[in-house]
Formats: structure tokens, C-alpha cells, sequence
């Protein structure tokens, strides 16, 4: 099992402190270690496991569970495509198939460069001006090739969103 | 005199470059000398319209739209600060064809105030409701959701009258009412419009829900694609508790009420309320067993109210404007005001409340002004992922709880998603079959094994292996997960898959 850094580990024990006390605490816990960290690493379930009093097998289950939480970082961005039925409706496939080609990558994966991950998505509530992408948190809508092809070719020079600190 | 304008801050506004436009119309103003201000508002809904800029002038407010950046210093010449004309202009958006028939009550603030502002949202009606209710009392208050007629919104359409009066029956130290914000379904945003638009409504619909039960403390569960309405929220939350409509003594009346938010993690299963419990307890969404129901044995075994957003937020106009006025819309058993979600290839999508009732035609072509390809439509979805798709054939169909249940559809969250004739009808069931599998909690082996089935059966139909029997096997298949599925989630997502089939079968056949 690889193992946490201790500059993280102790970020994991901060977090797991601070919130432990909630009633329920472990998704809140989650996202906090994902916000901070960027995945939850298979060092912090164990540390998670111990101040919870749960089985790792417990923790493990939590996380697996989850879309949302990775168990390795993503790229510098993140560009998560619906592929959900009313952006199937106006051409969803055909756009993951363009974004696909143009990154070189498939749905899940990260360029080689580190910088886009690339991940489908089932709604983002914006389905009356399909099709739609998040990309890094913002929500863009009416995308076309055209539009994305920008857009993530915008990302691939610009710096991630922990560098430039935002 | 500063003039106001509103931009709306909508996240779906806002991904058709709303703050681009804001941050230009702030620019050119400064450019200029114009002194304004900018009121970030809800989306009104009309999303073919956004961004929409609407400004304030003497004679009421004036919209423009769809507004882009390069749109910017024209509007500024042609003097739109004063409502003038220009080719964008379009009036009082109110009296719009596409608003002027709409029945607001749920969303009478949609759009209208800034969300963030407990003074507007007062202004407009906010809080009279909970006054009210508080006024009125416990029991009266859930006497009145019961004479409302309203049915959950999330897509059950139980009345929530009646799960109000459990939780309120039930002898506990601790109640809870928790909000269903994972809006999981394809072709649904009314929830979060609610929650970016008017965030505050939802927290006094809670609020007269916690005074009506005994309850103290409320969760909302929000799904984590909606990160602008988490902002919204909190800000929402913040606003009402510096304002005493939130804490230790709640408007005055000695109760206290604490709410807070928690996030989903993208499952969902977790919009199933049992599922929801699980999560917000913070294990794995694994569906419950039922019974007990949630409003006897609920979040963290305590008797719980579960409601979806739009729901809550019905709550305040009916406890504002009484039962009565309330249940004087709609037909039969549906009463009140839905608030549609019109998605998908449509040429003007987005939200319309009206009674119900409404023919389902007259909102694809009046409202919707037919697919946004120009071809003719084909079949359209209602109710989200594990609802059928009903054909061009049935669209004199009203849009109602039992008219939709007749021709075997269900209404669902309120969701309907246009396909127009290039649709694939073998290839959406076969994508039901694969989210049904993608998004299963695992605990039954109906969803968890059937689904997957679902989708190789389908693959091999399109193959041209075997296609009548397999035809018949998929068809066995959809029964058992219809017939052997603890939630909705396995027994419901062979519904688009079933009226694929009875529709249009003909697409069923060998791909090349
Ligand atoms: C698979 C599945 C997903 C669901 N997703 C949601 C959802 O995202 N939001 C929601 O409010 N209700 C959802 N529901 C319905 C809830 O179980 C529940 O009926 C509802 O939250 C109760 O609130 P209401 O009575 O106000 O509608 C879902 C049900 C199932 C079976
Ligand atoms: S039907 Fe599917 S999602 Fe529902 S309880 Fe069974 S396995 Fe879980
Ligand atoms: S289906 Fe893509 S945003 Fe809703």
C-alpha cells in the first residue's frame, strides 16, 4: 500500500479531527480530503478508518461507492461531459467522440501531459440549453465541437487550478 | 439616479456567458461615466433567452436577450438603460407569449429578486407563509399541506400532508426534515433554479415544515454537480440566520430550527429518499427496506420528513395564500401548479409553471416551438431516466398524474426531454439499461445483474443474432427487474426500455 506523505497524512488527521464530532461525518469528511489533497489515497482511508472507529474495509466501501471521490489525483482540469438523455438529444455522442479526438484521450482518462482528465457526467441540470460540459467547476452549455475544441485547447496551455492558485 | 440591471447569475445562464456579459456591461458603463448597479438574479427560465438582461426603468422592468458581449455598446447607445428599442428588446418579459399563460406560484420569485437579499425576498412575499403558520399552529398547518392536495414533487407524488402528519405524531426527541436536492434526472432543473434563484424560499419551506412537526434540525441534501447552488445556499442560510429566521428562535416564535447542507458524491441512488438517509448518515447509499417508512425511522433512526426542493418550496405560497387557492389549480387528483422542464432538441426549452393539466402538444409546440433541428419529433421522454418514452402519436395527452399513468407513462420530477425522428429509439433503451447498471446500489440481483443483461441482450439484437428470441428475452428480463427490484431504480428503469419496445419496435432490428 503506497503511503501518505507525512505533510498529508497530517492533513488527514487535521481533517478527520476537525470533523469527526458531526453526526455522520464521513462524506463531509471525504470531501474535505478530496478538496485538499485532490483523491483519497488509500493511506488516508486507513488514518480515516483508525479516528472513526471504522474497518478499512468500511472506509474503502464509502469511497468506491462514490462517482464522484478518486482514488488517484485527476489532470490540472477537468472536463466532465453529459452524456445524459437530454444531451444525447442534441448530439452529446458526437461531441465526446470530438473531445475524445482531440485530447487523445478516452472518457475517464488523463492526457499524458497531466492536464485534462476527461469524464462523463449524468446531468448537470442544464439540459434546457444542452449539450453541456463542466469544465474545472464552470458550467458551459449549447456547446459545439467548435466551442469545446476552444475551450479545452484554452486549458492545455493555461496553468491548473492549484498553480495558479485559484 | 444609478440604474439597475439584472444579470442573471443562473448557472445555466451563466454557461450561455451571462458573466461575460455582466463583467462587459460593467465595463462599458464605467467607460461611459454610467453609474449602475447589477442585481445578479435567478434564471426566469426562458434558457433560449439567456443571457437575459433586464433593466429597470420607470415604466417597470425591460428585457433584452438573447444579450452576448458584442451586443454590449449597442445597447448602451441605443440607450437601453431607459428601456429603448433596440433589435433585442422584448418588453416587459411578464407579458412575453411565452410567460404571459404561465400560472407562477412556486417560482413567483424566480428570476425577480436577488437571491441573496432576505430585504427582497421579503419584499416580494417572502416569509408570510411561516408568519402564518406560526400563527395558525402545528396542526393547522399540516391540515393545510393535507387540503392542498400537494403531492411530492420529487417523483413519488405521495402527499405530503400525510407524511407531515406521521412525523408530527410520532413521540421523539429528535426530528429531522431533510430536502432531497440530488435532482439525479435527465431532463430536470427546477430544483436548482429554486435553489440558485430563490434558495430562501426553500429554507421557509422547511422552516414552516420543522414548526409544523416538532422538528429542529434540517439537512439538505445536494448532489455535487450543483456547485453554484451550494454557494447560493450557504449564502441563503447565512442571510436568514443573521435575519432571526433561522437558530435558537426562529421569527420570534421561541423555536429553534437549524439548517445545514450536505453534499452528495455524483450517485444516483441517492435521490431515492431511504438512499439519501444512508448518505447523509455517511455510509454507502445502499437503499432501505421498507418499513419502517423514513417518517417514523429516518435519518439516524429519528422520524424524518423527506421532501424534494420543489415541494418545500410550494410550502410557502400555500401557507401564505391557504389550501383553497392553492388546490383551485389543476384536475382531479393533481392539483396545483407543475413546474415543467422542457429539455432536449426543443427550440425554446426551459421552465413553465402551470396548472395541471396542460395538453403535452401545446407545450412542445406553443411553448417549445417544436425540436430545435426543425425536424419533426419523435418521441419524447417524461420523468427522467425511468420514464417511458411516449410517441408523436400520444401527445394530445394532458400533462397530469393520472392522464400520464393511462397511456403508461409517469410524470416523475416534472422532466420532458424532445428527440426529434434521427432518434435511435433500440439505442436509448439500451442506454437505460446502462445507466440502470452504472448507477445500481448492487443489493438486489434484478438491477445489479438484469441491467447488464438488459444491455448484452440489446447489444445482440443489434448484432442480428437471434433477434426474435432475444427480443422476448428482453422483454422477460425488463418483467423480472419490474417484478424483483427493491427500489425504483431496478423496477422502473425497464420502463423507457418497455414503451421503446410497444412503440417503436422497428428500431430493434440488425445495425451494419
Ligand atoms: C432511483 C430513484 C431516484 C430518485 N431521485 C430523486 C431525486 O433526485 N430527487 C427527489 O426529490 N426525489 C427522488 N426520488 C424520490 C424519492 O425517493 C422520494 O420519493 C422523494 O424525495 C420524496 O419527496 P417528495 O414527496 O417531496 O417528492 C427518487 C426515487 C428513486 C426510486
Ligand atoms: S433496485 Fe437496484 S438500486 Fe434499488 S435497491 Fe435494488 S439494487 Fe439497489
Ligand atoms: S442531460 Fe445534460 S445537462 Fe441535463
Amino acid at each position: 500500500m503506497e503511503t501518505l506523505s507525512p505533510a498529508d497524512g497530517s492533513r488527514v488527521r487535521r481533517i478527520a479531527a476537525e470533523l469527526k464530532d458531526q453526526p455522520g461525518p464521513l462524506l463531509n469528511i471525504l470531501h474535505q480530503v478530496q478538496g485538499e489533497l485532490g483523491c483519497i489515497p488509500a493511506g488516508a482511508v486507513a488514518i480515516l478508518a483508525e479516528t472513526l472507529n471504522l474497518s478499512r474495509a468500511e472506509v474503502h466501501g464509502v469511497v468506491t461507492f462514490y462517482h464522484h471521490f478518486r482514488r488517484k489525483p485527476a489532470g490540472r482540469h477537468v472536463v466532465s461531459l453529459c452524456q445524459a438523455e437530454a444531451c444525447q438529444a442534441v448530439g452529446a455522442a458526437a461531441l465526446t467522440g470530438h473531445a475524445q479526438r482531440d485530447l487523445g484521450v478516452a472518457l475517464h482518462q488523463t492526457t499524458a501531459d497531466g492536464a485534462v482528465t476527461l469524464e462523463p457526467v449524468y446531468c448537470l441540470g442544464n439540459c434546457a440549453a444542452a449539450p453541456s460540459a463542466m469544465i474545472d467547476g464552470r458550467l458551459h452549455g449549447r456547446l459545439t465541437a467548435q466551442r469545446l475544441g476552444e475551450l479545452v485547447r484554452g486549458l492545455r496551455g493555461a496553468p491548473g487550478k492549484g498553480a495558479s492558485g485559484s | 439616479m444609478s440604474a439597475t440591471v439584472y444579470i442573471p447569475g443562473d448557472a445555466g445562464a451563466q454557461s450561455v456567458g451571462a458573466d461575460e456579459v455582466a463583467g462587459a456591461v460593467r465595463q462599458e458603463a464605467a467607460r461611459l461615466g454610467e453609474s449602475l448597479r447589477i442585481v445578479r438574479n435567478g434564471s426566469r427560465g426562458a434558457y433560449w433567452l439567456e443571457p437575459l438582461v433586464e433593466v429597470e426603468t420607470d415604466a417597470g422592468r425591460r428585457a433584452y436577450g438573447p444579450v452576448t458581449v458584442a451586443d454590449v455598446p449597442g445597447l448602451f447607445s441605443a440607450g437601453f438603460l431607459r428601456g429603448c428599442a433596440h433589435a433585442l428588446a422584448l418588453g416587459d418579459i411578464a407579458r412575453h407569449d411565452w410567460f404571459a399563460g404561465q400560472q407562477r406560484l412556486t417560482f413567483s420569485r424566480v428570476g425577480i429578486i436577488d437571491p441573496a437579499s432576505v430585504a427582497d425576498y421579503l419584499r416580494h412575499g417572502g416569509y408570510q407563509g411561516l408568519t402564518q403558520s406560526i400563527s395558525a399552529g402545528a396542526a393547522a398547518t399540516v391540515q393545510a399541506i393535507t387540503d392542498s392536495g400537494l403531492r411530492g414533487r420529487g417523483g413519488a407524488a405521495f402527499p405530503t400532508g400525510i407524511k407531515w402528519r406521521t412525523v408530527l405524531e410520532q413521540a421523539a426527541a429528535q426530528k429531522y426534515v431533510t430536502c432531497n436536492a440530488d435532482e439525479g434526472d435527465s431532463g430536470t432543473f427546477a430544483d436548482r433554479m429554486l435553489l440558485e434563484g430563490d434558495p430562501l424560499s426553500l429554507i421557509e419551506g422547511m422552516t414552516i415544515a420543522a414548526l409544523a412537526v416538532g422538528a429542529t434540525r434540517g439537512y439538505i441534501y445536494l448532489r455535487v454537480e450543483y456547485p453554484h447552488a451550494l454557494r447560493a445556499l450557504n449564502t441563503a442560510i447565512a442571510a436568514a440566520r443573521q435575519a432571526g429566521y433561522l437558530g435558537p428562535n426562529v421569527a420570534g416564535s421561541g423555536k429553534s430550527f437549524e439548517l445545514e447542507v450536505r453534499l452528495g458524491a455524483g450517485a444516483y441512488i441517492c435521490g431515492e429518499e431511504t438512499s439519501m438517509l444512508e448518505s447523509l448518515e455517511g455510509r454507502r447509499g445502499e437503499v432501505r427496506v421498507r418499513p419502517p417508512l423514513p417518517a417514523i425511522k429516518g435519518l439516524f433512526g429519528q422520524p424524518t420528513i423527506v421532501n424534494n426542493v420543489v415541494t418545500l418550496c410550494s410550502v410557502p405560497w400555500i401557507a401564505a395564500h391557504g389550501a383553497r387557492a392553492y388546490a383551485d389549480f389543476g384536475v382531479g387528483k393533481s392539483r396545483g401548479t407543475l413546474p415543467i422542464q422542457l429539455a432536449g432538441n426543443i427550440r425554446r426549452g426551459g421552465l413553465i409553471e402551470r396548472a395541471f393539466g396542460l395538453p403535452l402538444r401545446e407545450l412542445l409546440y406553443d411553448y417549445g416551438g417544436g425540436s430545435a433541428s426543425g425536424r419533426p419529433i419523435r418521441a419524447v421522454q417524461i420523468g427522467g431516466p425511468l420514464g417511458a418514452y411516449v410517441p408523436a402519436s400520444q401527445f394530445d395527452t394532458l400533462v397530469d398524474y393520472e392522464a400520464l399513468s393511462s397511456v403508461g407513462a409517469l410524470l416523475g420530477h416534472g422532466g420532458i426531454v424532445v428527440f426529434d425522428d434521427s432518434v435511435d429509439m433500440a439505442r436509448m433503451a439500451r442506454y437505460a439499461m446502462e445507466f440502470c447498471a452504472l448507477e445500481s446500489c448492487g443489493k438486489c440481483t434484478p438491477c445489479r445483474i438484469g441491467s447488464v443483461r438488459g444491455m448484452e441482450v440489446i447489444d445482440r439484437i443489434l448484432q442480428g443474432v437471434d433477434g426474435e428470441r432475444n427480443l422476448r428475452l428482453l422483454e422477460d428480463l425488463c418483467d423480472t427487474m419490474v417484478q424483483g427490484s427493491l427500489c425504483g431504480l431496478g423496477g422502473m428503469a425497464p420502463f423507457p426500455v418497455q414503451s421503446a419496445l410497444k412503440h417503436f419496435r422497428e428500431d430493434f432490428h440488425a445495425r451494419r
